[in-house]
This record gives structure tokens, sequence and C-alpha cells, in this order.
């Protein structure tokens, strides 16, 4: 009976102690793979989880940091300090932004809640890559230690440009690099002062209406008007292979459909139209007719693949934009949304992916706002690489969209932005959202250079009046600027 | 100088406790795997050289970080019972098992450690009740050496259990919206605790003798009682481990694995009815399910929870550095996630090896138990001590939904203490008692010795 246990033997075994001992064994391997699932999904869970849970409003372990961390600094993509923290002789800390109200949503705030890069990259911030020899060092001396520091990508100068040129306008601007979805510059009007978020709170919460705290650029929940029709044409084009050149349309001023009727802006007659023509004169009558010929499953499909109606892919905050078209639409809402009108609503942060996809062969790059972290040595911590979010649409259907808005600019709506320095293609809108057509939201989304495309700019401007005369003019000082024209 | 040491130490001694660890767990490792009886008491010797490194560098962080000088007076009293049980057990029992031995030290003045960082008060107490428990577990070997009656005490161990639970039930006091504490004369009982062991001894006096279907059907209906009862007074947790440790045990007595498929699935159906049954239990669902959305009510403590865990990261916070006190109940339920959090995932991981590694030893000591009550006794012993791990931990880092029970050794509460250390005791004392039967019988055999280190 007491021979040493054999694996093999005792299975054979039947007697009932062999029994015992295969069930004894079976109950052992049985919580070892138990307990070893668990430590597997520890690891990834603190490996994965860290810095978003960090991250939770409802996670206090935040204050533990600021007794032994000072929050680091974030740089511009040329290294010009955006924010920082300085400590005055008292030991009083106050967090001090440079440019003022000048990148409020990018760079954000660190009081009273968190925005921007801020919050994003708050986690690095808030600790530290000081050795532990350092780390005594600064217990001794009873200062304490450096948090890591921040590169974002934006770019001062054109951040300047579009501040400045917005004034006192309610908008947006984003400007975004066209091959690797890099932020250079992310504004939106009416803005706020970072550094005195404490004292203002007050007032800027009691005005609802202002919403100076909203994100424009990347939450702002717009009618897209005729920027839409680059999404409407993609669908003719993808619908009529080999056909989409032999569209012809004759623009009397309006289109009937029914009991509905859509005009052109100020009622212009275009008369004799293509597609491409329609597209660089911006004709309503014209898309509303392509409109009303599109498969309502398949445009669908074609939406969903652009990133409506589901979260775009980017660790910033942003809303959702939403286009809707299904078995339940009447014609009146195609007619709508043909035109970009109607339900239909998107964020200028997502026609500028859009616009990018197309410059960018139609890959879509997720847009990021966070360049390196480095710890006080300069070393880098963590490199933010470029990242796909994937194919969204051929690169036929990218040339194409680009052949159109290349039109825009050389005979449409887009004309003011012709120059020898540089190509562009571009898509203005105007979105209609009262009576008087001066309190519409002037749009212009466009890329440049047209051939081999480096950034991609969408602007809105609130109730300013047409994209053409409003939106396409500071497009090209960014142009200009970025070019150095 | 000294201010120098002290910064040293605080930064420092978390790495040193997480390396230390990991040697200690090795050395378990190795001894239960290992059958050479001379590197395994090597091994033993080591190990209880490195717990007292690992209390002592957790009690000089506390009190370097706290400034208490308490802490150190605490770790000499911690350090005084550890080495009085070590020996007094050895020099008792010299058949006792040493490996199990060491393993519940260590667990034990981690358990204190841990304890003392969230509580000086609590640790105390805790402290206190762990001398009690190790009084009466002293004698333990010594009864179940001597007593012959305990296989025939059927009845009186199945109608004892289910009315002290009955009694908990209908007058016990509400705590954490479980209605599972009796108080007497000012001292607080978790009767289900102490239940545990007289429900073994139920089951292991019915399954050694009968193994017919109608016994197992008879059982069954008793667990069913102490299940319900449990599962009524919102003690989910006790519930699930009677549950597990019964259908294991019954496929141990019969070796028919029919009835471990039939139990589970008997189990996975209980599970279903008591989930549309009773909101107690949805809501553990819910907040396993979904805990980000019910973040404000239902899923704060385990958020919380992840949270504590999430932040510590592979080497902790380091000891009074973190925010465990955030978890609400940390001190019985989430304990595991403050050691997460203050000591580190690496330290964690480890913790839970030895678990595993007093669970396996107890394992291999029962095949070795010819008794089959005693055998019984042991293997169940280890069902429950491991399935509770398991609950807890799993529930805390939400591998599976939170239910409520506590760490054994490492969480406070004096029930579980207790009931841990007689529980443990009686291993050992079913161990010695079958070295002492092997020992005599080898000798009437005049066979060379074999037996066990």
């Amino acid at each position: 009976m007491k021979e040493k246990w054999h694996p093999i033997k005792n299975y054979i075994d039947s007697s009932p102690r062999a029994k015992s001992m295969v069930l004894i064994n079976l109950t052992m391997i049985i919580f070892c793979i138990l307990f070893l699932a668990m430590f597997i999904y520890l690891g990834i869970f603190v490996q994965t989880s860290t810095i978003d849970l960090y991250n939770n409003s409802y996670n206090n372990r935040q204050e533990l940091q600021y007794k032994n961390v000072t929050r680091g600094t974030i740089y511009s993509s040329d290294g010009e300090v955006l924010a920082e923290t300085r400590t005055d002789d008292a030991g009083n800390e106050i967090r001090y932004y440079p440019y003022g109200s000048m990148f409020a949503h990018a760079v954000g705030y660190a009081v009273n809640g968190r925005m921007g890069i801020e919050d994003y990259a708050n986690y690095y911030l808030m600790h530290t890559g000081a050795s532990l020899s350092d780390k005594v060092s600064n217990d001794l001396e009873n200062v304490k230690d450096p948090g890591y520091d921040v590169y974002s990508t934006l770019n001062v100068e054109l951040q300047k440009v579009v501040d400045d040129y917005l004034g006192s306008y309610n908008g947006a601007v984003i400007v975004t690099e066209a091959k690797t979805g890099r932020v250079l510059v992310l504004i939106s009007h009416p803005d706020f002062n970072p550094g005195t978020i404490k004292e203002d709170w007050e007032s800027i919460t009691s005005n609802p209406e202002n919403s100076q705290l909203l994100n424009r650029a990347t939450q702002g929940l717009y009618p897209p008007g005729s920027t839409f029709k680059i999404i409407t044409a993609l669908e003719y084009y993808r619908e009529n292979p080999g056909e989409w050149e032999d569209y012809k349309y004759n623009c009397e001023g309006s289109i009937n459909h029914g009991d509905y009727r859509v005009s052109c802006i100020y009622g212009t007659v275009h008369g004799e139209l293509n597609l491409e023509e329609s597209f660089a004169r911006s004709c309503n009558s014209s898309f509303v007719n392509i409109g009303l010929s599109l498969s309502r499953n398949r445009w669908a499909d074609t939406m969903e693949d652009l990133y409506f109606n589901r979260p775009i892919p980017t660790d910033m905050v942003v809303n959702t934009s939403s286009a809707y078209i299904g078995a339940g639409s009447t014609d009146y809402d195609i007619m709508q949304t043909s035109i970009g009108q109607g339900k239909t609503v998107m964020t200028p942060l997502h026609l500028n992916m859009i616009t990018q996809a197309i410059a960018n062969n139609g890959v879509m790059m997720k847009p990021y706002i966070i360049e390196k972290i480095v710890d006080d040595d300069g070393n880098i911590v963590r490199d933010f690489e470029p990242e796909s979010i994937g194919q969204v649409m051929s690169a036929d259907e990218a040339a194409y969209l680009t052949d159109l808005m290349m039109a825009v600019v050389e005979y449409g709506t887009g004309r003011a932005l012709i120059t020898d320095s540089y190509t562009c293609a571009g898509k203005t809108g105007t979105a209609e959202f009262a009576q008087d057509i001066n309190e519409s939201h002037a749009w212009f989304t466009a890329f440049a250079p047209a051939e081999d495309p480096e950034i991609c700019v969408t602007i809105i401007i609130e109730k300013a009046g047409t994209g053409m005369e409003y939106a396409v003019p500071l497009a090209k000082m960014i142009f200009d600027a970025y070019f150095g024209v | 100088m000294q201010l120098a040491l002290k910064y040293y130490v605080i930064e420092f001694s978390k790495y040193i406790i997480a390396f230390l660890m990991v040697l200690y767990t090795s050395l378990s490792v190795t001894t239960v795997v290992s059958n050479k009886k001379k590197l395994v008491s090597v091994c033993t010797s080591v190990q209880s050289g490195l717990m007292l490194v690992v209390i002592f560098l957790s009690f000089l962080e506390m009190t370097f970080v706290s400034g208490m000088e308490e802490y150190l007076y605490l770790f000499a009293f911690i350090t005084l019972f550890l080495f009085f049980m070590i020996t007094i057990v050895s020099i008792i029992y010299d058949k006792s098992d040493r490996i199990l031995l060491n393993n519940m030290c260590m667990l034990s003045g981690i358990g204190l450690s841990i304890v003392s960082r969230l509580s000086f008060s609590k640790a105390f107490r805790q402290y206190i009740i762990t001398l009690i428990s190790f009084a009466i577990c002293l004698a333990i070997p010594f009864f179940i050496d001597r007593f012959k009656y305990f296989k025939q005490l059927l009845w009186v161990y199945a109608s004892v259990g289910i009315v002290v639970l009955s009694i908990v039930l209908f007058t016990g006091s509400k705590v954490n919206g479980a209605n599972i504490t009796y108080t007497l004369k000012g001292i607080t009982f978790q009767p289900s605790e102490f239940v545990k062991i007289i429900y073994l001894f139920f089951l292991a006096a019915l399954l050694y003798k009968y193994n017919s279907f109608k016994w197992i059907f008879i059982s069954a209906l008793i667990t069913g009682a102490y299940v319900i009862v449990l599962v009524f007074s919102r003690d989910l947790g006790s519930a699930l481990i009677f549950f597990v440790a019964y259908v294991m045990i019954v496929v141990m007595s019969t070796h028919n694995y029919i009835y471990l498929i039939s139990g589970l699935a008997g189990g996975a159906l209980a599970c279903i009815v008591a989930y549309n049954l009773f909101d107690h239990v949805k809501v553990r669902v819910v907040a396993f399910m979904d805990p980000w959305t019910y973040i404000d009510d239902q899923a704060y403590q385990i958020t919380q929870s992840l949270f504590a865990i999430s932040s510590g990261g592979w080497f902790g916070s380091g000891l009074m550095q973190g925010r465990p006190s955030d978890i609400p109940f940390v001190n019985q339920d989430l304990i595991f996630s403050a050691v997460c959090e203050e000591y580190g995932l690496l330290f964690a991981i480890c913790l839970l090896i030895i678990c595993m590694c007093v669970f396996c030893r107890m394992m291999m000591l029962s095949y070795r138990i010819a008794d089959k009550f005693y055998q019984i006794i042991v293997y169940g012993i280890g069902i429950m001590y491991i399935f509770q791990v398991f609950l807890t931990v799993g529930g805390g880092i939400k591998f599976i939904p939170l239910t409520g029970v506590t760490l054994p050794l490492i969480s406070y509460g004096g029930s579980s203490v207790m009931t841990t250390y007689i529980m443990l005791f009686i291993v050992q004392g079913i161990v010695i008692k079958s070295r002492n039967y092997e020992q005599a019988h080898d000798e009437r055999k005049m066979a060379p010795d074999k037996k066990l280190y």
C-alpha cells in the first residue's frame, strides 16, 4: 500500500484508494488552472487599465500625488510652454498658462475637474520618473518630485492665426496632418482663461447658453450643410460605377418632389450641370435629385463606414455624429439629408477626419494631440505613433472625391483659394438653421497641396453667413501660414 | 543620517519586501513539490527567517510613514507569537506538518500587517483573537488522537448546524446588509463560519459509512437546508462554499463522477433560480456585468476595489502610501485589494500561490490518510479553504461576481480567523493521528522507516 504513487499505473488501478488519488489530483489541477487564469486576468487588468482608472473622477487617489508630485509641463510641438506649474516662495503652486485663452480647450484646465491635454495626460503629469535616490534626496530637501512632461502636437503659430481671425465669432477650427492624424490646431470659441478658471467658474457656469466649456471642435454637433455633399457624392459614385460621368441635371433654382420643395442658395439658377459642376457650385437641387435616386440601405452602410452613428476611435472626448437613413425615412428626410440638413449633425473633428481620409488615399487616421511623454531628464517615456483607423473608402473613391473638391477651388465656391503657391481641394457649406441666410453657419473643409496632401483644415463659424465668404478666407490664411507664403 | 535612513526605508522597502516574498513563495512551492526530506527541512528553516524579515520591514515602513512607534511594539508581539507557535507545535506534536504550519504563520503575519495598516486598534483585537484561537487549537490534535466517538455523532452534527443557523436567521443582527451575525454578551459571532466545521463532520460521518443513492439523497436534502438558510440570510458566499464542498465530497466518497456533473448542473440551475428570486443576488450580478454604469451605488464597492488594484501596479504604493480605506468593507471582504494596492501585484500573486500551497499540501496529506472519515474531513477543509479564497479574491478583482466572504487568515474578523485556525489544526491533528498509526503499523511489520517527514 505504501509504494510511491504512479500517475499511469494508478489510473489503471481500480482500487478505491487509487480512485481517491485520481480525484484529489483532479481537484488540484482544476484549482491550479482557476488560479492561473485569475493571475493572468489580474496581470492584464493592471497593465492595461491603470491610466484609465486613475483618471476616473470617482478615484480619489489623485490626492495622493498632490502631496508628492509637482504637475508636469505641457509643451507645444516646437517646445513652447503651454502650461506649467510655478511654485512661489511660500510653496504655493500656481498652474500658469502663458498663452491665456488661446489654448483653452486644447490644453484645458486641471482645477474644478479637468479638460483637454490636462485631462488626457493627467496620469503622466501627476506621476514622476524620478529615480529612487532622487526621490530620497527630494524627500530630504522637502521638495516634490517633478511629474512627467508632455509634448503636444499643437502648433503655436497656426493656432494664433486662427485665434486672431475668429475673434469674437463663435465657432471651431481643427487642423490635422493629412498622413498622420496629428492635431496642429484645435480651437473652440467662445473660450475661457484656464489660468483663472477657478475665479471665473461662477460666471462661466451660470451662463449655459454661452457654453464656453464645450469644446465645439470635438463635441459641437452642427448640421453639416453642403459639406455633407461629399458623402452623398461618394455614395452616388459607389452606386453608379462607370456611369457617374454621364450624370446630367438642369437646375431651375429649386426642386419639387411630392409636396416638398428645396431651393438653391439665394435661389440661384445653376442651369445645365454634370456631377462635378453640381458639387463645385454646391447645387442643392441637383444633390436632392441625386439623393432621391440612392439606395437607402447602401447609403446607410456608407455612413456607417465613415463613423456616423458610432463613436469615433480617439482618446479625445468627442460626441458622435448622426445621420439617419433607413426604412422609416420619408422622401423629405432623404431630400434634407442629401444636402446635410434635417436631422443630420456632425462634429467638426469628424468632418476633418473624413477630409483627412480623402487626402490620405482613403485611410482614416486616429486623431491625436499628445506627441510624447518625457521625464525630467528628457528621456522619452512614451512615444505616440500615428495609428490607422482603417480604409474607410477605396483609393479610387478618394481620388474621385479629390477631383470634385479641386473643382470647388478651381471654379466653384472656393475660388478665393486660387493661388500659385499651392493647390487646394475643399468643400464649402452653409448650414441653415434659421430663415435669415446671414444667420447660417459657415463651413469649409479642405486639404492642401491637393497632389500630395500635408494638412487638412476644417472650419465652422457660427452665424456668420456663407462658407464661401467667411470660412474660405480663414483657410487661406492657415495654408499661407503653414506653407510660408 | 537617521532621517536619510527613514526615507530610504520608505522608498525601498516595497521592492525588498516583494523580492523576499518571491523567495519565500518559491521555497513554499519547493516544499510542496519536492519529496526530499533534507531539502524540505532546509527550506522551512529559511522560510521562518524570511517571514520575520518581511513582517519586520512592513512594520518598519509603517512606523516611519506614520511616525508611531506603537507599530514596532505590535511587530514584537507578533514575532513572539509566531516564534512561539512554531516552536511549541513542533515540540508538543513532533509529527505535525511543518510546511502547513509555516505557511499558516506567514499568512497570519501578512494578515496582521495589512490589518495594522488599515486600523491599529483592529489589528490589536485581531492579535488577541489569534492568540486565543491558537490556545484553543493547541488541544485539538490531542483530542483527535484520543477521542474515539467523532464518527458516531452524525445526527448531533446535522441538528446542531441547522439549529444554530436558524437562530441567526431569525434573531441575528444585520451587518452590511447580511443577516449573518449573532451578538452574545457583547461579543459578535458569525456562526456560519463555525457551522462549516460541524457540517464537514456531519458529511464525513454520513458518507464514510453509507454510499447508496438513498443516503446521498438524504445528505443532499440536509445540505439544501443549510444552503437555503444561508441564502435567506444573504450570506451568498458561504452558501456557495457549502454547496461546492458538498458536491466534491460526494464525488470523493462515491468515486462517481455523475454526481459531479449533476451537482454542477443543479448548482447552475439553483443560481439562475436565485438570480430571478432574490434581489440581493441580482444586484451582485448587475454590479459585476456593468460596474461603470452603476458606479454610484450598486457597483461602488467593486469599482473602488478596482481603483485600488490598478493604482498599485506591480510593486504597490508602499504601506500607508495608498488609499485602501476608500474601499467599503476593505477589512473583511476586500482585503486582497488593499494588499494589491500597497504591497503590489507581485506580492499579491505570491500570496495567492502560498494559499495554493496550503491547499495542495492538504490535498497531498489526504492521500495518505487510510481512514476514510478523516480523509473526507481533510479533503473537505481543503476545498472549503481554497474555494473561499477563490470567491473573495475573484470577487474583488471582478473575475466573478462579488459574494462577500473573508480571505482566510488575512481578513479582519474573529470568527473567520478562529475557524480557519481550528480547521488547519484539525488537519494537523488528523495528520498526526495518521502518522502515529502508520508508525505503529510499520513497527509491527518491522519495515524500514518510510514515514513522511
